[in-house]
């Protein structure tokens, strides 16, 4: 891909970051964090295709470190949004423990 | 070999997997910006993630299986382990370290794509963002860390100043955009590992040090930036390795975070600016005389069960220490106490209450506290004047009155939740110090106030004790 393409999608995929960011309630403003957060391990890919040419002790330490830290950010990070929206959506209103605003 | 490639890196069959990962990534943020819908926002995201990965693995010239079969396991391992293990009231924390491997992640690829590059032909259009990605990852990296030792209390919370700060943190941007320039001009003739190297403890140290002098209780709006700047760091990377999803869920993260960062700080009333370059909470500053004694009443947990026994409505108002005391479970007790007496108990929730925006909400759901007895703060406020008693647990500067009728105050325009018009206030609190604001609170001193001087957690068990002897 050449770089003004990649300009291209760079500027348009901003714009679709603000967009999608509305008006958050504050009640949403940690789990969201936290989720966004989760979505940045997307770096992992980028140890991934390090690793593959890889060559020599440092930088194959350099891509385990950095497989390892995408990991923990994009495991940890679903996982624990969702242990926190968790705390939520099981304390919502009796009937029907399902996701159904009052 | 475990898996034989089979997409072409940039072909049509990777960049459409890639698209489709990226779209439900956005609808995964969009998702979750709404209460009925965040949980099941997070798993799309999460779907969307595992195309993203397996795509990748799918890719020919990955290679070295070993060590991502090794990273894979061991990074997966601590994110399970740490996502069980922590607790809710750790969550900021939390998010701060996840947000600080993310950037270390992004430069240690930017380290091994400069050594890759190096020596050969290195275009321009790629040694850039790698510069950008190493940069702005370092940064992250450590001003994360620095975050995450201020909240989990391994370094004081308050701000840390150095003498000449600014100057110091110019110095080392000055110099880290210098290198930069010196490694562009000799990109194609072998650039020197060593200054990719100090460019990499250059934005080191300019992390440290811009988070070191920032305050406790900023720090989320701190958190929410770093987030920003990682995914930006992200994007960089993917420019360097040519991968669309890099780039676009880096730079959805970046600006979705800055719009969330931007939020947050209007919620405290801060500005950004403010916050990195102002270190306000350092110098208790217009509050000078604030250290004579001011006349307030104390009263012990008994007086305080009578007080709350014997009211029709009662507010709780929850703040940070609450928190720091992990009190929430012996509020939850204290307030089911009362509700058998037949006292209505609600919770006003101020937007910043808590370690970070949201948090507090967080942490009474855990305490099954119901969703609908939380009240924020422009709900609340008009319901204050018939509120009997309002009992503020470890919260100070949001209740200030002096927010609203001093001009003066460091605080002023921050919407407080309007305790002062109660009835009658109870304020749990260890001591009379100032909360982060560095202020006094001018509620404290009201004839309507009394004081219960104790620990949160302590004097919420107390005081259902007292009220069940009643």
């Amino acid at each position: 891909m050449d770089l003004v393409t990649e300009f291209t999608i760079f500027v348009l995929a901003a714009f679709v970051g603000f967009e999608v960011i509305s008006k958050v309630p504050t009640t949403l403003h940690t789990p969201l964090m936290s989720q966004t957060n989760a979505i940045h391990g997307i770096v992992m890919l980028g140890g991934l295709i390090v690793a593959g040419f890889a060559d020599g002790a440092l930088e194959l330490t350099l891509a385990f470190i950095a497989i390892a830290f995408g990991t923990i950010n994009i495991v940890g990070g679903f996982l624990v949004t969702d242990r926190m929206l968790g705390m939520f959506s099981r304390k919502r209103p009796k009937p029907a423990d399902d996701e159904q605003g009052s | 070999m475990p898996l034989t490639a089979v997409l072409e890196p940039g072909g049509d069959l990777s960049t459409l997997l890639y698209v489709l990962a990226f779209s439900l990534f956005i609808i995964g943020i969009k998702q979750g910006t709404s209460p009925t819908t965040a949980k099941r926002g997070n798993l799309i995201a999460a779907v969307g993630m595992a195309i993203a990965v397996v795509t990748t693995l799918l890719l020919d010239g990955i290679g070295n299986w070993g060590v991502i079969v090794a990273g894979l396991l061991v990074g997966g391992a601590i994110g399970v382990v740490a996502s069980i293990r922590v607790q809710m009231t750790q969550m900021p924390q939390m998010v701060a370290l996840y947000n600080g491997v993310g950037g270390g992640a992004v430069a240690l690829i930017a380290w091994s794509e400069f050594r890759h590059g190096a020596g050969g032909d290195f275009p321009l259009e790629s040694f850039i963002p790698i510069l950008l990605a190493a940069v702005i990852g370092s940064v992250s990296f450590w001003g994360s860390n620095i975050a995450f030792a201020k909240l989990q209390d391994l370094i004081p919370t308050r701000p840390l100043a150095v003498p000449g700060q600014q100057v110091i943190n110019a110095v080392l941007l000055a110099a880290i955009v210098v290198i930069c320039i010196v490694l562009g001009i000799n990109h194609n003739d072998d650039p020197s590992q060593a200054l990719f190297i100090l460019i990499l403890v250059a934005a080191a140290l300019l992390g440290n040090l811009v988070v070191l002098p920032i305050g406790g209780a900023d720090m989320p709006v701190v958190i929410s930036l770093l987030n920003a700047l990682t995914g930006l760091s992200a994007a960089a990377a993917g420019f360097a390795l040519d991968n669309v999803a890099l780039i676009v869920a880096g730079t959805i993260v970046g600006s979705s975070g800055t719009i969330l960062t931007m939020e947050m700080a209007t919620a405290m009333n801060r500005s950004v600016p403010n916050i990195l370059f102002a270190g306000f909470g350092g110098a208790p500053a217009g509050a000078a005389g604030s250290t004579e004694e001011r006349p307030h009443r104390s009263i012990g947990a008994q007086d305080a069960a009578i007080a709350l026994a014997y009211a029709d409505s009662v507010v709780i108002v929850p703040g940070y220490g609450l928190a720091v005391a992990q009190a929430q479970h012996a509020v939850k007790e204290m307030a089911d106490e009362l509700e058998k007496r037949g006292v209505e108990v609600r919770y006003a929730i101020h937007p910043v209450a808590g370690r970070m925006p949201g948090h507090m909400n967080v942490l009474l759901a855990e305490a099954d506290v119901p969703y609908e007895k939380l009240v924020e703060m422009e709900d609340i406020n008009p319901d204050m004047p018939r509120t009997d008693v309002a009992v503020v647990i470890g919260a100070n500067d949001v209740t200030n009155p002096a927010a609203k009728d001093d001009p003066d105050s460091p605080i002023a325009g921050m919407p407080i939740i309007e305790v002062s018009e109660a009835k009658q206030v109870i304020v749990v609190k260890r001591s009379l110090s100032p909360g982060f604001a560095g202020i006094d609170n001018d509620l404290f001193y009201l004839d309507k106030t009394a004081m219960l001087f104790a620990d949160a957690k302590k004097a919420a068990q107390e005081v259902a004790g007292e009220v069940t002897n009643l």
